[in-house]
């Protein structure tokens, strides 16, 4: 009884004494209050989240108070943020992937823009013109731009190629399906594959734009030009997606990306085309670029690297101390520190060229050299088409893959679904 | 209460109709395009596809379903040893979410991992069963994996049910000579009759609410071959941002319950009434 009762009293007294060191330190520097800024994202895995951290910290150097809220699942966190938007009380900042996700709510007149950050950080002279055309609207920049990725990546084993007695990274369509013969020949997995609708659209991507080129591939996504769609050309590359399939094994559908980078990872399969972040899976594993696996963005030196990633956008509020907060933060994430430190552990690219590369893994470099070149980079379809059309585009592409449709049915229902969602 | 009744159910029922007519996508919007999101709808192969999944699912589902809780039920009513175990045994998958069991479903159906890995492995080399990677055949993975979670419910309810069937009734039965089965179908079912149709009506309710099994399962895949309605409202709600379109499927699939479950609703008030008289 006694002893509670004296721990009590030393409870309280430590209390006095925090509350008075506060005090104290508040009317010491009362100009130095921390911005604070609620933040609304999706990096929830291991790498992300440190990834995160990174913008986190250096926004707190900054002056600001950076107030983590991690929705698990890029659809609820893009969802949370527009209920919330709705109900008048948004974040400071949101994440959207760098597509049409969020414009809509530029439309509605939502957002606050951040024209003085982009003028001040010369955004237009740095930022690759992809991401420009999605950022800015009517003259108005209405995101900050943090990562690019590519996802539209090819990895390989080596030890599999080794098996398989393959020297070279295949130059051209035919040298691909050749190396996957040999893997094939050799009793490995040839194409690991996840049977996921958003997968399929990932490789399909690929396909179109190595196979169709990228001027076939803005007239169907940005022109959205049905005599394309029909073109012979069009069809070509149907046919070319689908010859994959023989090249995947019988447990693909249904697959996670990360379970068929799994399979590359541990030999048993040769190549995966996927994004980027599936380096996360390989240096888990204790894997590195170059040593272990290969990485290639495409056949040739002319190859499109597709340009998609994320952004953070400002929703509309009147209180200064927010619009300073979200000005601070678009100056952070795209300032050339935060871009390494964030890169470096994201596995995507940064958005600027003039960082320090000393960190980034080979692919990553590789992938900051072909975009220094202008016409190799291709906007990702989401870039291009609102998110209700793309997922009818996945909804035909994944009949065509799984069911015995003729390409011509493909075609047929490709253009169709971009008459019905086009308003 | 009325008062959540009307705010909480009415309200947001009139909210997505009116939803339903308008072109929103991300946002509510005000403005008023008749019934074209209608007309679009069912220019969508793949809602159509999905009601379609939706009559087979339901069909197989509450008939096995039945079935096999009945049989349960039965057995158990034997005065079996342990009757308290294999109760929670039969229930217990009931109480467990989907998301979580759904996986395991899919490792154990999947043909490089389950079932058919571990038979190949025993030595019959061409045992087959990929089911759930096959586009005819994956619908019915799910009707299997979900008649093994609902199945403990029917029982539950249906034991109940013959726990309060008069011990004397049987023994009647057995003094005029009636074989078991023919007391079961000619007396017992007539007079579970309000159980049977409580389980037929939550069995019905899972029916149109079927989502996580198919998410955690299939992701409605390979293809389009398990889309459900509701995983089609999901999908645009929030991943496709168009709101208007999603509104006007949940509007087509709520006038689809009340057309097929309010004469059942109706026919067992009136059978109950009839029974208490």
């Amino acid at each position: 009884m006694n002893k509670a009762k004296k721990g009590a009293r030393a409870l309280v007294a430590g209390v006095l004494v925090l509350a008075g060191a506060g005090a104290g330190a508040a009317t010491a520097a009362p100009a130095a209050e921390p911005l604070k800024a609620t933040v609304s994202h999706w990096w929830t895995s291991g790498g992300e989240s440190a990834a995160i951290r990174e913008f986190a910290d250096a926004y707190n150097r900054a002056g600001g108070k950076w107030i983590d809220q991690a929705v698990a699942g890029a659809e609820q966190s893009r969802a949370s943020t527009i209920n919330r938007i709705v109900g008048g009380n948004a974040p400071a900042a949101a994440q959207f992937n760098t597509s049409r996700q969020f414009r809509d709510i530029v439309d509605q007149g939502l957002l606050n823009n951040v024209d003085d950050v982009a003028a001040q950080g010369n955004w237009d002279r740095i930022l690759p013109q992809t991401i420009l055309d999605v950022i800015r609207i009517d003259g108005h920049y209405y995101a900050a731009p943090v990562d690019i990725h590519m996802p539209a990546w090819f990895f390989y084993s080596k030890k599999a190629f080794a098996q398989a007695k393959i020297k070279d990274e295949p130059r051209t369509w035919d040298e691909f399906i050749a190396t996957l013969d040999k893997l094939k020949a050799a009793g490995l997995i040839p194409l690991a594959f996840g049977g996921q609708v958003w997968q399929e659209k990932i490789v399909f991507d690929a396909v179109f734009a190595l196979v169709g080129g990228p001027e076939l591939f803005l007239k169907v996504y940005r022109d959205r030009d049905i005599a394309a769609v029909r073109s012979p050309a069009f069809r070509n590359v149907l046919v070319s997606f689908r010859k994959l399939k023989a090249y995947t094994d019988p447990g693909a559908p249904g697959r996670n990306w990360n379970d068929a980078t799994a399979l590359v990872v541990s030999n048993r399969a040769g190549i995966q085309i996927m994004g980027d972040w599936a380096k996360g899976e390989f240096s888990a594993a204790g894997q590195v670029a170059g040593r272990d696996f290969g990485c290639f963005p495409g056949f040739g030196p002319k190859a499109p690297y597709i340009v998609a990633g994320d952004a953070f956008v400002f929703p509309k509020t009147a209180k200064p101390n927010v619009v300073k907060a979200q000005k601070l933060l678009a100056t952070v994430l795209t300032s050339p520190g935060a871009q390494a430190a964030f890169s470096a552990r994201k596995g995507s690219i940064p958005i600027r060229p003039d960082v320090d590369l000393s960190q980034l893994d080979m692919c990553a470099r590789l992938g900051l050299a072909i975009m220094q070149d202008k016409s190799r980079q291709l906007p990702n379809a989401e870039m291009l088409v609102e998110p209700d059309l793309n997922g009818a585009m996945q909804d035909v592409l994944t009949n065509y893959w799984n069911r015995n449709q003729t390409p011509e049915q493909a075609q047929q229902a490709f253009a169709q679904a971009m008459k019905d969602n086009t308003w | 209460m009325a008062l959540t009744v009307v705010v909480a159910y009415v309200g947001t029922l009139l909210w997505t109709a009116r939803v339903s007519v308008s072109s929103a996508r991300i946002f509510p919007t005000g403005d008023f395009v008749g019934l074209g999101q209608y007309e679009r709808l069912f220019r969508n192969a793949r809602w159509l596809l999905s009601l379609e999944n939706l009559a087979i699912y339901g069909v197989l589902f509450i008939l096995a379903c039945l079935v096999v809780g009945f049989l349960l039920a039965a057995f158990i009513d034997q005065k079996v040893m342990g009757e308290g175990v294999l109760r929670t045994v039969f229930l217990y998958p009931y109480a467990m979410s989907f998301v979580a069991t759904g996986l395991v479903w899919q490792w154990i159906l999947n043909p490089e991992l389950g079932i058919q890995r571990v038979m190949r492995r025993l030595g019959f080399e061409d045992f087959t069963f990929d089911w759930i990677v096959d586009q005819d055949n994956a619908l019915y993975t799910i009707v299997l994996a979900t008649v093994w979670q609902a199945s403990g419910l029917v029982m539950a309810l249906l034991l109940s049910g013959l726990r309060g069937i008069d011990e004397e009734l049987w023994k009647a039965a057995r003094i005029d000579g009636i074989p078991t089965w023919r007391v079961y179908a000619s007396i017992v079912l007539p007079m579970l009759w309000p159980a049977l149709s409580t389980a037929f009506m939550l069995l019905a309710v899972m029916v149109v609410k079927l989502f996580d099994a198919v998410v955690a399962m299939t992701q409605g895949g390979p293809g389009t071959a398990t889309e459900v309605p509701a995983k089609f409202i999901m999908d645009y709600l929030f991943g496709r941002a168009n709101i208007g379109l999603a509104s006007a499927a949940s509007i087509v699939l709520l006038v689809t319950v009340l057309a097929v479950v309010a004469p059942l609703y109706y026919a067992r008030t009136k059978a109950v009434q009839r029974g208490l008289k």
